[in-house]
This record gives C-alpha cells, sequence and structure tokens, in this order.
C-alpha cells in the first residue's frame, strides 16, 4: 500500500470510525486536515464560534449516541473550545476533539498560536493526548475514539502538530484495541446483583432514582422493565430525564432543587433508593445529612468514583447499567419466590402514599389573565410536538421549566447542560442535533440572556438548512440569578436586568430566518403553530411574567423536604 | 490519618502531571511524592503520602486508578510493606558537638557525606519513624537544613506459611 498524508489518514480513520458530520473552524494549524477532508464524504459544519462547534457536536452526539468530532485550530481555537470540552466532560457525552498544534519543532516555544491544549483541557477532559510521532498517528486517534465511547463515555481531545500531519505515513491496519490500564467493568458481579434483589424484594418504599448513565447506556427499556415488574416509582435528574417515560403512572419526574413535591418526599422517606446511573450531585441531594435518611442505597454505576463519593452505599453494583438492570430483571424472572402480582399488591400503600402527594402538590402555576406564563409556553410546545419533540435549553429558568413542564417519554430528546450549566448550549447542541436528525422537530427553549451567548450560530443553523425552532422566554433577566437575589438578597437586583436586548425578530430577519412574537397569552398558540409549520430557521419571542419564579425550589443548604412551593 | 499510596503508571511526558493535576483539582493533598522508572522501562513507580479520613483515601485511589495512564493503585500498610526514606541534614557541628553528632550518626547508622569546619551533612535512610527520631535528637544540637526524598515502599515478599 502506498503513502498518505496524516491528514488524509486521520480522514481516513474518522471513516473507519464511522464519522459523516463534524463541527468545525479552521485556522493555520488545521489548513491540511480541512485539505484532505474535502476530498472526502464527511461535511464539515462550519460553525460561527469554536465553542459552538464543541457544543454541536455534544448535541450531536446526545441525540444519536454516537461520538461526535470538532475540529479546531490550534491556540485560541483551541481555547474557544475549551468551555464547550468542559460541558460534555461534566456530562460524559462522548467525543473527538481534534485540535491543531504548532509543528514539533516550535512547540514550547511560544510560538505564533501556540498554547498547551494538552494542559489546558487535562482536567476536562476523560483523557487527552499530544501526538509527537507519526507512527503514533492513527492509533491513538484509535484509542481516543475508543476512551471516549466506553466505559463512562468523555471527551478525548487529541492535539495534531501540523508538520505531523503533513507527513506521510503507511495508514496502519485495524487491529483489536487493548489499553492494559483502561479496562472498565462493564459486568456485574453476580453476587451484588442478588444482594440487591432480595433486598429490593423486601423494602416496603423503594424508590429508583435514574440518571443521564441510563440515557448513556441505552438501558430505558431495560429500567422500564424493571420499574414496572416491581411496581416501583421512578424519579429522574435532569440529565435522566426521558429515560422513563414522564407520563407514565410510575414516574415522579425530577427531583432535588427544582423537582416535584413527590419526588423529593418519596426519596426523603424512602427505605430502599436505587441508584442508576446517577451521581448524588449538590443539585439533586440538597443538603446531605438529611438526604435519604431512612433508605438503604443501592448504586449501580460504572464508574467507581462515583459510588460513596458523596453518599454512603449499602450496595454498590460497579457495571454498565444496561447489564446489570438486565441481569436484575432476570434474576427475577428466574426467581421462584417473586410474583409480579403480589410485589404490586405489597407496594399498594407506598403507591397510594405518593399519588396523594401528587394530588396535594402537583407541578402547578398561577395562570391569570393575559400575560403569557413561561410553564404555559412549555405545555403548549409539547401538546403541538405530541412530546416528539427533541428539545435542548439554555440555562437558567427557562432550563427548569422545560425540564418540569415539557413530559419526556423517551430518551435522547431533552438535551441540557446539567453539570457544567453552560449558557450559551442550546442553540448550537440544537444544530447539532438537527444535522443528525434533519427530519425531527428541534427546539431550543432559550432566555433572553443565554441565547445571546452563541447567537452568532443562527448563521450557521441557516448556512445548513438546520429549521431549528429557538423560543426565546423573555424574561428581560438574567432570570435564575435574579429568582435568587428575589429570595435571598432582599430583591436587590445587582446586574441582572439587560436594559438592551436585541429586537430578536428583526434580529431572526437578519439572519434569514423567521421572526415571530407573542406578547399574549392568546398569541401562544398561533405563534408556536406557525413555528412548527415553518422549514425554516424560527426564532419566537415570548414576552413572559417578567417576575416568574421556578418552583418547587429547595433553598441551598436546606434539605429537600424543605421546598419553597408555588 | 497518614496513607502511603503506591502507583504503577505509564512511563510517558505529561503522565505526572495527571495525578499531581488530579491531587490540586479536587483537593487532596500531597505530604510527599516520589517517582521514577521501574524495571519495566515504560512503567514507572510513584509513591504519594496523602493525609486525610478513609472515604477521601478511598476517593484518591479510585480517581487514580480511573486515570487512563494508571496501571495500578496499592495501598501501602507497613505489615505488608517494606517502606523507606532518605534524608540529608545538615547538622551544626563545632567542637563542643562534633564528636556528639557523629555517635548519633553512628547509632542510626547514617553516613557523613559532606564535612565543613562548622557543620557535617549526613545521609540517613530508614522508615519514616527512624527519620523523625533523629530529627528529634539533632534538632537540640543544631539542624541547619533538611532535605528528605519522600517515602518509597515495596510489597514484602510473600512468606510461605
Ligand atoms: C456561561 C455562564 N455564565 C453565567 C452563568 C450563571 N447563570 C445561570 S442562569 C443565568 C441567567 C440566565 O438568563 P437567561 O438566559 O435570560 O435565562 P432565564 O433564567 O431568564 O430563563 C446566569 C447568568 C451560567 N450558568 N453560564
Ligand atoms: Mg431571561
Amino acid at each position: 500500500m502506498g503513502k498518505i498524508t496524516g491528514s488524509q489518514a486521520v480522514v481516513r480513520c474518522l471513516q473507519e470510525e464511522g464519522v459523516k458530520t463534524i463541527f468545525g473552524y479552521p485556522g493555520g494549524a488545521v489548513l491540511d486536515l480541512f485539505d484532505a477532508l474535502m476530498d472526502s464524504d464527511i461535511t464539515n459544519v462550519l460553525v460561527r464560534h469554536e465553542q459552538g462547534a464543541v457544543h454541536a457536536a455534544d448535541g450531536f452526539a446526545r441525540v444519536t449516541g454516537e461520538v461526535g468530532v470538532a475540529l479546531l485550530t490550534s491556540g485560541p481555537g483551541a481555547t474557544n473550545g475549551v468551555t464547550g470540552i468542559a460541558t460534555a466532560h461534566m456530562d460524559s457525552i462522548p467525543l473527538v476533539i481534534l485540535t491543531g498544534q504548532v509543528p514539533r519543532p516550535l512547540i514550547g516555544n511560544d510560538a505564533f498560536q501556540e498554547v498547551d491544549i494538552v494542559g489546558i483541557t487535562r482536567p476536562c477532559t476523560k483523557h487527552n493526548y499530544l501526538v509527537s510521532n507519526v507512527e503514533d498517528l492513527i492509533p491513538t486517534l484509535r484509542k481516543a475514539f475508543h476512551i471516549a465511547r466506553t466505559g463512562r463515555p468523555g471527551p478525548v481531545l487529541v492535539d495534531l502538530p501540523k508538520d505531523l500531519v503533513a507527513t506521510k505515513l503507511i495508514y496502519p491496519e485495524k487491529t483489536p484495541i487493548h489499553l492494559s490500564s483502561y479496562q472498565p467493568t462493564f459486568y456485574p458481579h453476580p453476587v451484588q446483583i442478588e444482594k440487591a434483589c432480595r433486598r429490593i424484594m423486601k423494602a416496603a418504599k423503594p424508590v429508583l432514582y435514574v440518571g443521564g448513565g441510563v440515557i448513556l447506556s441505552n438501558s430505558s427499556k431495560e429500567l422500564t422493565e424493571l420499574a414496572e415488574k416491581l411496581s416501583i416509582p421512578v424519579t429522574m435528574t435532569l440529565m435522566g430525564l426521558g429515560s422513563y417515560p414522564g407520563s407514565q403512572k410510575l414516574s415522579m419526574g425530577m427531583l432535588g432543587m427544582h423537582g416535584t413535591y413527590t419526588a423529593n418526599m418519596a426519596v426523603a422517606e424512602s427505605d430502599l433508593l436505587i441508584a442508576v446511573g446517577a451521581r448524588f450531585d449538590d443539585r439533586v441531594t440538597g443538603k446531605l445529612a438529611d438526604f435519604a435518611t431512612k433508605a438503604d442505597i443501592i448504586h449501580i454505576d460504572i464508574d467507581p468514583t462515583s459510588i460513596s463519593k458523596n453518599v454512603r452505599v449499602d450496595i454498590p453494583i460497579v457495571a454498565d447499567c444496561k447489564n446489570a438492570l438486565a441481569a436484575m430483571n432476570k434474576w427475577f424472572d428466574t426467581e421462584s419466590s417473586f410474583k409480579p402480582a403480589e410485589q404490586g399488591e405489597r407496594l399498594k400503600p407506598w403507591l397510594t402514599l405518593i399519588s396523594e402527594w401528587t394530588a396535594k402538590h402537583p407541578l402547578a402555576y398561577k395562570d391569570n389573565g393575559t400575560i403569557i406564563k413561561p410553564q404555559y409556553v412549555i405545555e403548549t410546545l409539547h401538546q403541538l410536538t405530541g412530546g416528539q419533540a427533541i428539545i435542548t435549553t439554555e440555562v437558567g429558568q427557562n432550563q427548569m421549566w422545560a425540564a418540569q413542564f415539557y413530559t419526556f417519554d423517551y430518551p435522547r430528546h431533552f438535551v441540557t447542560s446539567g453539570g457544567l450549566g453552560t449558557m450559551g448550549f442550546g442553540l448550537p447542541a440544537a444544530i447539532g442535533a438537527q444535522m443528525a436528525f434533519p427530519n425531527r422537530t428541534v427546539i431550543d427553549i432559550a432566555g433572553d440572556g443565554s441565547i445571546q451567548m452563541n447567537i452568532q450560530e443562527l448563521a450557521t443553523a441557516k448556512q445548513y438548512s438546520c429549521p431549528v425552532k429557538v423560543a426565546i422566554l423573555n424574561n428581560g433577566y438574567l432570570g435564575m440569578v435574579r429568582q435568587w437575589q428575589e429570595l435571598f438578597y432582599c430583591k436587590r437586583y445587582a446586574s441582572t436586568t439587560m436594559d438592551v436586548v436585541p429586537d430578536f425578530v428583526e434580529l431572526a430577519k437578519a439572519y434569514g430566518a423567521v421572526g415571530l412574537r407573542a406578547t399574549t397569552k392568546s398569541e401562544v398558540e398561533p405563534v408556536i403553530r406557525e413555528a412548527l409549520a415553518t422549514n425554516n430557521l424560527v426564532i419566537m419571542d415570548f414576552k413572559i411574567e417578567r417576575e416568574e419564579g421556578v418552583y418547587p425550589m429547595v433553598p441551598a443548604g436546606k434539605a429537600n423536604t424543605e421546598m419553597l412551593l408555588v | 490519618m497518614k496513607h502511603t499510596i503506591s502507583v504503577l503508571l505509564q512511563n510517558k511526558p505529561g503522565v505526572l502531571s495527571r495525578v499531581t493535576g488530579l491531587f490540586s483539582g479536587r483537593g487532596f493533598n500531597i505530604e510527599s511524592l516520589c517517582v521514577a522508572e521501574t524495571l519495566d522501562p515504560n512503567v514507572s513507580c510513584l509513591t504519594v503520602v496523602s493525609r486525610g479520613e478513609d472515604t477521601i483515601i478511598e476517593q484518591i485511589t479510585k480517581q487514580l486508578n480511573k486515570l487512563i495512564d494508571v496501571i495500578k493503585v496499592t495501598e501501602i500498610n507497613d505489615k505488608d510493606f517494606v517502606e523507606r526514606e532518605m534524608v540529608l541534614l545538615r547538622v551544626k557541628a563545632e567542637a563542643a558537638t562534633r564528636a556528639e553528632v557523629l555517635r548519633v550518626v553512628d547509632i542510626f547508622r547514617g553516613k557523613v557525606v559532606d564535612v565543613s569546619a562548622k557543620s557535617y551533612a549526613i545521609e540517613l535512610t530508614g522508615s519514616a519513624s527512624k527519620i523523625q527520631a533523629i530529627i528529634d535528637i539533632l534538632r537540640p544540637i543544631g539542624i541547619k537544613e533538611i532535605i528528605r526524598t519522600g517515602i518509597i515502599a515495596m510489597p514484602r515478599a510473600t512468606k510461605t506459611k
């Protein structure tokens, strides 16, 4: 076989990994790579800012389950990508980020557009590499994909010096990847499974507390089977929404700071908490000392560091959630002393108590007069999309209302920056999702503040004919911060009022998109109908109740049972 | 509680900073850290001494294991491991105390490695407690400088019962 350039080899390797779409932005250090891409069938989505590239690759990965790929130039290109990388890292999203680097002889010399991106991203990647020998190029890329998508997924960055990708090499044949020091535990220990199942059979008030791990491991089916076989109520974290159908009876919705009354009460009263692919984040637990104090805890996670990190665990199960849940289902199916009907009967008092909580304090908001309530906008979006849309969000109140009021029935339909809470995530993520599924409805539920953080990506959406629908819940505030100021800082609204905001309808037009506005409740439905009927990029500007709050809310440092209700 | 952790890692550039970055990023403390190549030139051994509750040490161990370049993490206890540290001490050695210093060095089986009119430089290896003991004894005489390597450790050969 003849020699090809490093760049050509990179492109070939991407093809070998099944990559069809990448998100990137060019520059001096990656000229060769972009040049080689032109001769391939891979589409590069030319974003308008490198943060957008990484978020878009992230959105693509979240909705498809595949590895998202971003290609950035050295120096400022790479540093612009860092927020995107950290966002993906916090939410365990599989990405491969390729960055250009200055030629090897210049590394360490403060060369033009040189930055130690491997050093900078060390704490916010699953792993990263600087390739320094041409024979390592393809093996390193293959390892990067392998590490990104296996175990607890995450972003892997590969830094590619310009002279190295210009060097010729013989493309190495694909051999199985073996990394002696990276061996995730995929299969659960049968003893632990049995222990867990026997404990579940004794529980009077069990709760399934499920997180993003269930979605990442594609185990919604197994989770649903387990929940329904055992009549166990389910609460989901922000990252876990959609892993169990939100409209089903056993769903208690989200837990934690803005969780439902039912979910937080159920966890507090539970005698057995079964955590699956969740990590006991502080936004979930509230005051740790008061979290699930009456419960034994079973914790299934592929990452041992998540287990017993914040909360002591009684029965740890290190495994891929899918395998662990499947093993539990199988255990119950073959255990003669287990009868689903009896189990359902046994848990009746518990399920009754739960429905009483929901009846007493359902998710609610005060809807009066003609002013638009943001929750109403989300409910209407849900209704008019039949709950089928892919929803991305920005960060703040908009994100929480989306989580609370768009009832998610399917996994990989809710794309939100959970761990890092990155404003500016939603629009580029929506573009990534739309590139993956051109025919599906993709809606970015946005705030007037957040949308301005990556608004330049409207041009990207337009260029690649992504008919993303942006729904701005326009309260004229950095609303979530304002809510904290209202509650805990005597209503001193320090730097949360944006006095100058663009006219989003005119702005849409400037980008060749459709701009729509609703200022009264009765205009909401027609605006959404029109947006959904439009095969173009749309911005909907909903002028909502300015000081609406997100409730329930657990004040920081308080127990989850000390919720402020509507 | 003081804990010694031994870590086998890939002997590649940047790996050490992954380990130290993990400690600083997660607020784990490092009392000493010692690293060098093993018999296999592709592998280095790092010995780190940290202080913390058992749950913290458990987190440290798990987090170290999670690093892609880490091959093996072992928690060291003095029953199953031999622990050694080396120290270089510069001690005041004037007419009145020169003999006394030499006697102490001799008792601890140390070595004088540098001599001047007013001081001795002493080399000593031993367990952490032995090193602490000589420091305590020499301090009243006058220690001018201490350089310690940090602990290294090796598992004891398994004894046949
Ligand atoms: C990049 C970034 N900067 C700052 C914050 C802190 N922050 C969290 S929510 C929020 C307000 C968001 O305002 P807006 O997008 O209008 O959403 P709203 O809460 O009003 O719905 C801010 C500033 C953040 N999460 N991300
Ligand atoms: Mg706002």
